[in-house]
């Protein structure tokens, strides 16, 4: 709504806050889409409640983005417009805001993936230990091309699995692992790959005995303490 | 033979070490209610400037000093616990979350008694999901025993702790780009100075810490500072959780005293690489640390031998490469990494990982010419320095480094690839027959 309006050249330090407002609104193109109303938007309750308890926790509203998008994505399954339009309108943020934080972060997916979520690591370490066999294994029986998969991510046509070369996910001691619906997995052979999409499509347990939760210290049982930190242990 | 140390690691595989009763039953947030009802913060901070402990994130710095440079004054004051571990390589934070999410708290909450910081947070990369929910608990659980809040076991000290997930976002880890995410926004860099510690997040000053370097703190307040000071050496004092991972038969994290020979620490701790084979590179800091070659495995492992050897220490993460490792390849791997990873922000970093790792492709398939690795080389020193942040840097200096230590292996490739190439770059791939300049057509 720029109504011809020119601003004045001059530091912006000087402007009043009504000329503040205009000269904003004039660099604002035409078909941008405002702040959405949110009386005016149908936003399901547990989303609204999600972001409004997310916003309270921040001494800034905007800190709550991340955590409003991860509230969108994991009732939507993915970011979708209409999701980010709803957490726009919750925040009172422009959509546009919220959809340029979801294409930063690789987490977040802008365009619909399959249910299940399949990172493969191809990192160094993961790479250094078979990765790339893993990652074709994953492949080739969820039916999808390995190519695109490593590169962009790739769905299964049944909808069920999307897999995804992913760059290190901290857990080279697993190596080479894979996270599969947020949980890690390793170390994984090409077996184990093909075993886990077939779980994953039946609906039961994922790779029960090459869950990380499950691994213990790598260093053993626990040794005798040093005799400097024992000395203090005694002592408390 | 070499041993571990466990300090942060002792009792790491108590069963039920993530639950405040058994964390409280091993002697946990004891230090705690001494630091905040018996010690004056201004003595804590002189403990933890005398103990001499160097920042475990990275860059080594001493954690004391960090905190004192924050002003004095009643201004809203942040402490970040930076646990957005993504350096490849690097899984230390994850297994200390993971397994004993009560020391971080401890150690953060000191710590923010210490610097005066009311506000606190945890930035926990995205894929940490598992740990993000086990620290969501033992956060609730602090809050309800009194070691958090308003009004901490009714001293009057204020610490908020919130746990914020990040999404997926190597950059992150760089401490401004994580203030940048931390306040909802994309996660690029931003121009230092001025440094967080005089203005971070939402302008305050703030003080950003590693997940390892606080898990530290509760020893260190409990104990005191020469104590701390009698583990490793000199200029780097206390224990050190190593991540050893790549061709080794034992990846895993060991607790050791800094200053041992990095020879102990890959083969006796680690198993050293399979039956037969010889470690031929191993990156000592991550796979932005500068890679060193066998014939420096008995360095010893501390801050000030790797930089002296022209690599760092970092965040403490050995990748080895054994002797079936292509160097080519792996250079290739690690610039498409930081290729992957690099915001956009700086030129130098945005064209300069995307050059590399055409050049380095190239190399690979046979289509470069010896004189490519000069042009390598080069676009590294532009990159190096040149940008807001280090992570041009975290990829111009392994990959500088492997081109000038197995200069040989990358012209060997390229001969390799250039037989190998469907179309060698000598015959024309057509039958079409040059038209000489000149002639009637």
């Amino acid at each position: 709504m720029t109504d011809g309006w020119v601003p004045e050249i001059r530091p912006t330090d000087d402007l009043s806050a009504e000329e503040r407002r205009r000269l904003v609104e004039s660099m604002r193109p035409e078909d941008a889409e405002p702040v959405p109303e949110l009386h005016e938007i149908d936003v399901p309750a547990a989303l609204r409640e999600q972001i409004e308890s997310a916003m309270s926790k921040y001494p800034e509203i905007r800190s709550a983005s991340l955590p409003a998008l991860w509230a969108v994505q994991r009732h939507y399954g993915w970011c979708s417009p209409e999701g980010m339009r709803q957490a726009a309108a919750v925040m009172g943020v422009t959509p546009g805001y919220l959809e340029s934080v979801a294409t930063f972060y690789d987490l977040f997916h802008t365009n619909p993936v399959g249910r299940h979520r399949v990172l493969v690591c191809h990192n160094l370490a993961c790479w250094l230990r078979g990765a790339e066999d893993v990652l074709d294994a994953f492949c080739g029986e969820a039916g999808v091309d390995a190519d695109e998969a490593d590169h962009i991510g790739a769905s299964s046509e049944d909808g069920e699995v999307y897999l995804r070369g992913f760059e290190c996910m901290g857990a080279c001691d697993i190596a080479p692992m894979a996270s599969i619906d947020e949980r890690y997995y390793g170390p994984l052979n090409p077996d184990d790959a093909r075993a886990a999409v077939d779980q994953l499509r039946s609906g039961e347990d994922v790779l029960p005995d090459r869950a990380l939760s499950k691994r213990q210290a790598a260093g053993g049982p626990e040794p005798d303490p040093d005799p400097r930190v024992a000395a203090v242990e005694d002592g408390s | 033979m070499a041993h571990e140390t466990r300090l942060l690691f002792r009792h790491i595989d108590e069963p039920g070490l993530a639950s405040i009763d058994t964390y409280r039953g091993l002697g946990g947030y004891r230090t705690l209610e001494r630091a905040v009802k018996e010690i004056e913060p201004d003595e804590l901070l002189n403990t933890l400037e005398q103990c001499g402990l160097r920042g475990r994130g990275g860059a080594g710095f001493s954690m004391g000093k960090k905190a004192s440079f924050l002003p004095r004054g009643d201004m809203e004051k942040f402490l970040c616990c930076n646990a957005d571990e993504s350096e490849p390589g690097a899984f230390k934070d994850r297994e200390l979350m993971a397994k004993n999410p009560h020391q971080l708290v401890e150690g953060i909450v000191i710590a923010a008694v210490a610097a005066g910081t009311g506000q606190t947070f945890i930035f926990v990369r995205g894929e940490y999901a598992e740990v993000a929910d086990t620290l969501d608990l033992a956060v609730a659980e602090a809050y309800a025993a009194g070691y958090a809040g308003d009004d901490i076991l009714g001293t009057g000290h204020r610490v908020e702790l919130v746990v914020h997930r990040g999404a997926g976002a190597y950059i992150c880890g760089e401490e401004t780009a994580l203030l940048d995410a931390l306040e909802g926004k994309r996660g690029n860099p931003r121009l230092k100075p001025p440094f967080p510690a005089i203005q971070g997040l939402y302008g305050g000053p703030t003080l950003v810490n590693n997940v390892e370097t606080l898990s530290n703190v509760p020893h260190i307040v409990r104990n005191g500072a020469d104590w701390f000071k009698s583990f490793g050496t000199e200029q780097s004092p206390g224990t050190k959780v190593v991540s050893v991972s790549g061709c080794v038969e034992r990846p895993g994290n060991y607790e050791i005293e800094l200053g041992i020979p990095a020879r102990d620490l890959i083969f006796d701790l680690a198993g050293g690489p399979p039956e037969g084979r010889e470690v031929k590179a191993w990156f000592p800091g991550g796979s932005s640390a500068p890679v060193l070659t066998a014939a420096e495995l008995d360095l010893p492992y501390s801050f000030e031998s790797m930089a002296d050897a022209g690599s760092m220490l970092g965040s403490g993460s050995i990748i080895v490469a054994d002797e079936n490792v292509s160097i080519p390849h792996l250079a290739l791997r690690t610039a498409r990494f930081y290729h992957h990873e690099s915001c956009g922000k700086c030129t130098p970093c945005r064209e300069g990982t995307n050059w590399t790792v055409k050049m380095l492709e190239r190399v690979v398939s046979g289509e470069a010419t010896p004189m490519d690795l000069d042009v390598i080389s080069s676009v590294q020193d532009n990159i190096i320095g040149h940008c807001l942040c280090v992570l041009g840097d975290s990829m111009a200096m392994p990959v500088g480094s492997m081109v000038a230590k197995f200069r040989d292996e990358f012209e060997a490739a390229i001969e390799v690839g250039r037989d190998a190439a469907p179309h060698p770059l000598d015959e024309s791939p057509t039958d079409v027959k040059p038209v000489p300049l000149g002639a009637p057509s």
